[in-house]
C-alpha cells in the first residue's frame, strides 16, 4: 500500500485537475465550448505546438533543453515554400527533404552538446540563431504556396458529430503524441533517455552510450520541429521565415505544465498533451470573451507555470522528507524489538518491500 | 603450496596511470582466480580507485596489459569492460533512482516483443533474478523506494547477471549496518562458490579476514605484494599497508584528556530536539575534552550535530553557550559563535570539488570574516601551506583541485578549513569514514592534539574502538533518541556496544 500518491504521477494528476477545472469554467460560461467543433479546432490550431512539445518532452526527460525548435520550424516553412513554389518540387519530396535536414540538424546539435560538453541551453541558442538566420536568408517575405496537392492535404478532415472536424494536421499531432509515448515508454531507447536524464554519469557506468543517446534525442526533437513546420505550412498554406518566433518557450511551458521535471529523468508526453490543451483552452476562452486582449494568454500561462514549478518543488521536498522516513527501515515506532537493535534491521528491511 | 591454485580469470600486468604531477599507478600487477574473493587493500592514495578505474575502462591506461581468460582486453568504457566480463559495484549506488528496479537490472538489454520492451516479462524475470540473490521484491517499483542495502544487492545482482566472471566491489560495506553486512557476505560466499572472481575493496580489516581468500596490497601507486589471507597475520598486513612496522594498533590505546574537564561547559544542550528529526538529548561540551557519539546508522547521531550546528533548527529544549541561551537558525549563527562542522558526506556537503586545496581551506575563514574583508593572496598561500604541512596533506602543491586528492587527504583539507577559523567547538561526523588504517591513526592523533590544545570536540563515529579511545564521555544514540551516556572508566567498546544494543534503559549508566 505504501504511498497512495506516487510522486511521479502527482504532477500529471495536478495537470489533469487544472485542465478539468479550466474546462469546467469554460463550459459553464460558454456552453458552446463543450462541443466537438471547438475541440476539433483546438486540436487543429495547436497541432504544430503539440508536435513541438513531443520533441521537447523527449529532450527535457533526457535532462536537456532545445531552444532552436521555433527557428527550425520557421526555416522549414520557408524552405518548403521555396522548394515547392520556386523549384517546383512535388510536396511529398519536399517533405522528405526538410524532415531529413531537420533530423541531421538536430544530430549536429546533439553531437555539439555531447562532444563539446557544452550546456544544451547555449548550443541550442546558437542553433536557434543559425536556423533563423538561414530562414531569413532564403526569404524575408511570406511566400504563399499554390499547389493542388497542398490544398487537398490542408483541407482533408474527418467529420465529427456536432459539426466538428478532425483535420489531417490534428490527426498528425495525435499520431505524433502516440508515437512519442511509445518511443519514450515502450522502447529500449526510451529507457536510455530516462537513464540519461536521471544521471548521465551513472547511465554511462551502466554501459549506456550516452553520446549516441544525446545525438538521437536532439535529432528527434529537430525532426519534430521540421514536422511541425510542415504542419504549420499546411495550416497557413505559406512559408515565412519569422514563423514560430518564441514558440519554443510555449513548448517548454507545455512540457513543464505537463509534469515533466526540467531536471530530467521524470515525465512523459501525456502530460505535455494536456499542457498544450490548457494553453489552447485559455486562448479559446479569451477569444470567446471577446473583450480581453489575447496577451492575457501569456499572463495566464505565466501564472500557471509558476504554480506548477512551485507544486513540483513542494512535491520534491515532501518526498525527500517523508520518503526518507518511509523508506528508511528504522521506523520511529518500533518499540518492541525482540533482542537487540541490529537484529531488528533485516526484519524492517524486509517489511519495506512487502509493503507493496 | 600443496593445493593447486584455481585457474586465473583475470591477469593485469604492469598497469600504469599518470596524472598531472602524480604517478597514480606504477606497474601494478593483479591476478584474480576463479572462486576466490580477493581483497584489494592500501592506504589513501595507494592507487586502489585508479586500478579499479583501469579495469572497468572508466579511465584509459598509460601502460600495461589486462587479460581475461587469456585474451587481451582494452575496455574503452564500462560497456567494453562488461562485455569482457568485468563489472563493478561502487560504495555510492550508481543505479538510477528514477527508473524501476527491473529497468535498472536490464537497462540496455531489456527483453523485447515486436520491437518494444516486454515490460511484464522484464518485471517477472527481474523479480526471479533478485530471488536468487535473496530479495523478494516487486521489481516494477521505482528503485528509490528501497533502502541503500537493498539497492546495493540489486546493483550486485545486475553486475553478476551482466558478466559472471569478475565482480569488483568498492567499499560495499561502508554504508551498511552489521546485519546487512552479514547478508552481503553470505551472498558473496555463494557467488564465490559458483566460480566468480570477486575483488573486495575495504578498509575494515575484520571483514578482510572474515571473507577473503587472498590479499593484494598497494602503496603509493606500487604493488607491495600478494598473499593468501590465511598466511598473513594482521600485524604483517598492517605493516605491508603502512610500509613500516607499526606499534600494534597504537592509536587504539586509550588516551583520554590529561585533566578531567571541570567547571562550566562551553556548550550545553538541554533537552535539545526537533520533531521528526531527533528526540530530546542532553550534551555538555567542555574545552579540552571530547564528547563522542555512537550509534547505528539512522540512530539520530548525525541529527544531533545538525542541531548543534544550526543546519536544522531545534523546536524543543535549549542550547547554552558560555551559560547564555542561544538559538541557532543557520550555520552562520554557529560559525559566529566559534563552531566548526566537518560533515559526514565529504563529496556532498563538504568539499567544493572544482576549487583548489587553497581555496577550500580558506573558505570558512573568509566566510567568517565577511566577503568585504578579503584575505590577501599571500595570506591565503601562507595559510594553505601551513595547514598542508601541519596536517601532512599529500599533494604536489596547494593549487591542485581538491577533487584529485584521495579521501583521507580531502578529509584533512576539510579539517584544515575549520582549523583555520580557530573554532572553540569542532563537530566531526565520521571523520575516518572511507579512510584507510594508516590515516585513521593520523586523524585520531590530530583530534587528540586539538583536544589537548583546549578545543572542545564532538565526534560522531561508527568506529566504536576509536570512539572509546579518544572520548572523555560518550553519548549513545538509538532510534533517534539518546540511549545512554558513558563516562570515565566505563567507556569501553563492549560497554558502547551494549548500550547500542540494549533493549532495556541504560540511561545514566555511568
Amino acid at each position: 500500500m505504501g504511498r497512495i500518491v506516487n510522486t511521479r504521477t502527482l504532477p500529471l494528476l495536478a495537470t489533469v485537475v487544472v485542465f478539468v477545472l479550466i474546462y469546467a469554467v469554460c463550459a459553464v460560461q460558454y456552453p458552446a465550448m463543450l462541443g466537438l467543433r471547438v475541440m476539433g479546432n483546438l486540436l487543429t490550431d495547436n497541432a504544430f505546438l503539440g508536435i513541438l512539445a513531443v520533441g521537447m518532452t523527449v529532450v527535457v526527460v533526457a535532462g536537456g533543453i532545445d531552444l532552436s525548435v521555433g527557428a527550425v520550424m520557421g526555416l522549414t516553412t520557408v524552405a518548403l515554400a521555396r522548394l515547392i513554389e520556386g523549384a517546383g518540387l512535388p510536396p511529398a519530396l519536399a517533405f522528405a527533404l526538410v524532415l531529413a535536414l531537420g533530423g541531421l540538424f538536430g544530430a549536429g546539435v546533439g553531437a555539439a552538446v555531447h562532444y563539446l560538453k557544452a550546456p544544451a541551453f547555449i548550443v541550442t541558442l546558437t542553433a536557434m540563431f543559425l536556423a533563423r538566420g538561414c530562414a531569413l536568408l532564403i526569404s524575408t517575405d511570406s511566400i504563399p504556396i499554390h499547389n493542388a496537392a497542398y490544398d487537398i492535404l490542408a483541407g482533408a478532415a474527418l467529420a465529427l458529430p456536432g459539426g466538428g472536424r478532425l483535420t489531417l494536421v490534428a490527426g498528425i499531432m495525435l499520431l505524433t503524441f502516440l508515437a512519442g509515448g511509445i518511443l519514450l515508454h515502450g522502447t529500449r531507447f526510451g529507457a536510455q533517455v530516462f537513464a540519461l536524464g536521471g544521471n548521465g554519469h551513472f547511465a554511462q557506468l551502466m554501459g549506456i552510450n550516452t553520446g549516441r543517446t544525446t545525438i538521437l534525442v536532439h535529432a528527434f526533437c529537430s525532426l519534430m520541429a521540421a514536422l511541425a513546420g510542415i504542419v504549420f505550412s499546411l495550416y497557413t498554406r505559406s512559408g515565412y521565415a519569422l514563423t514560430g518566433t518564441g514558440v519554443e518557450l510555449d513548448a517548454i511551458a507545455a512540457v513543464v505544465i505537463g509534469g515533466t521535471l526540467l531536471t530530467g529523468g521524470v515525465g512523459g508526453v501525456a502530460g505535455s498533451f494536456i499542457g498544450v490543451l490548457i494553453q489552447g483552452l485559455i486562448l479559446t476562452w479569451i477569444t470567446f470573451d471577446g473583450t480581453l486582449s489575447s496577451w492575457w494568454t501569456k499572463i495566464a500561462i505565466g501564472a500557471l507555470l509558476f504554480l506548477f514549478i512551485a507544486v513540483q518543488r513542494l512535491i520534491l521536498v515532501a518526498s525527500a522528507r517523508y520518503g526518507r522516513s518511509g523508506a528508511g527501515p528504522a521506523a520511529p515506532n518500533t518499540p518492541n524489538q525482540a533482542t537487540s537493535a541490529p537484529a531488528s534491521r533485516p526484519s524492517s528491511g524486509a517489511a519495506a518491500p512487502s509493503a507493496s | 603450496m600443496a593445493v593447486t591454485p584455481p585457474p586465473v580469470v583475470l591477469a593485469a600486468r604492469g598497469l600504469t596511470r599518470q596524472y598531472p604531477g602524480v604517478r597514480a599507478l606504477d606497474g601494478v600487477d593483479l591476478t584474480l582466480r576463479a572462486g576466490e574473493i580477493h581483497a584489494l587493500l592500501g592506504e589513501n592514495g595507494a592507487g586502489k580507485s585508479t586500478l579499479i578505474n583501469l579495469l572497468t575502462g572508466a579511465q584509459p591506461r598509460d601502460g600495461g596489459t589486462i587479460t581475461v581468460d587469456g585474451v587481451d582486453i582494452d575496455p574503452d568504457g564500462p560497456g567494453g569492460a562488461v562485455r569482457a566480463g568485468i563489472a563493478a559495484v561502487y560504495q555510492e549506488i550508481t543505479l538510477l533512482p528514477n527508473l524501476s528496479v527491473a529497468q535498472n537490472l536490464y537497462l540496455g538489454r531489456e527483453p523485447t516483443r515486436w520491437g518494444l520492451v516486454h515490460r511484464s516479462r522484464m518485471n517477472r524475470e527481474g523479480a526471479a533474478l533478485l530471488r536468487r540473490f535473496g530479495l523478494t521484491i516487486d521489481a516494477s517499483r521505482p528503485l528509490s523506494d528501497f533502502s541503500t542495502a537493498v539497492q546495493q544487492l540489486i546493483a550486485i545482482a545486475r553486475a553478476v547477471d551482466l558478466s559472471a566472471k569478475v565482480l569488483i566491489l568498492d567499499e560495499p560495506t561502508a554504508s551498511l549496518d552489521t546485519a546487512e553486512v552479514q547478508t552481503l557476505f553470505t551472498l558473496l560466499r555463494s557467488l564465490r562458490d559458483q566460480g566468480l572472481a570477486i575483488v573486495f575493496v575495504t578498509h575494515f580489516l575484520d571483514q578482510v579476514y572474515a571473507l577473503t581468500d587472498r590479499i593484494t596490497v598497494l602503496r603509493n601507486g606500487r604493488l607491495v605484494g600478494e598473499r593468501r589471507t590465511a598466511d598473513l597475520p594482521r600485524l604483517d598486513l598492517v605493516a605491508m599497508m603502512l610500509g613500516k612496522t607499526p606499534t600494534a594498533e597504537s592509536h587504539l590505546s586509550r588516551r583520554p584528556a590529561t585533566a578531567t574537564p571541570a567547571g562550566a561547559p562551553l556548550v550545553r544542550a538541554e533537552g535539545l530536539g526537533r520533531r521528526r528529526l531527533v528526540g530530546a538529548f542532553d550534551a555538555e561540551l567542555h574545552a579540552g575534552a571530547v564528547l563522542g557519539a555512537a550509534g547505528l546508522l539512522g540512530s539520530g547521531r548525525t541529527e544531533t550535530a545538525l542541531l548543534l550546528f544550526g543546519v536544522e533548527t531545534a523546536d524543543q529544549g535549549q542550547l547554552l553557550v558560555d551559560g547564555k541561551a542561544v538559538t541557532l537558525r543557520s550555520p552562520r549563527d554557529a560559525i559566529r559563535l566559534g563552531f566548526g562542522f566537518c560533515p559526514e558526506d565529504r563529496k556532498l556537503d563538504g568539499i567544493v570539488a572544482g576549487l583548489s586545496i587553497r581555496e577550500n581551506i580558506v573558505l570558512a575563514l573568509q566566510a567568517k570574516r565577511g566577503w568585504w574583508r578579503r584575505l590577501s593572496t599571500a595570506q591565503q598561500h601562507e595559510l594553505a601551506d601551513r595547514y598542508i604541512k601541519l596536517l601532512d596533506i599529500r599533494t604536489p602543491d596547494a593549487e591542485k583541485p581538491i577533487q584529485l586528492l584521495s579521501g583521507g587527504n580531502q578529509q584533512k583539507a576539510l579539517l584544515a578549513r575549520w582549523l583555520a577559523t580557530e573554532p572553540r567547538l569542532l563537530i566531526l561526523d565520521e571523520p575516518t569514514r572511507g579512510i584507510d588504517v594508516g590515516a585513521h591513526a593520523e586523524i585520531v592523533r590530530l583530534l587528540e592534539d586539538l583536544r589537548d590544545r583546549g578545543m572542545a570536540l564532538y565526534v560522531i563515529s561508527s568506529e566504536i574502538e576509536e570512539v572509546a579511545a579518544y572520548s572523555d564521555r560518550v553519548l549513545v544514540m538509538r532510534d533517534r533518541a539518546p540511549a545512554g551516556l558513558l563516562e570515565g572508566e566505563s567507556i569501553t567498546p563492549a560497554a558502547i556496544v551494549n548500550a547500542i544494543a540494549a533493549d532495556h534503559h541504560t540511561k545514566g549508566a555511568a
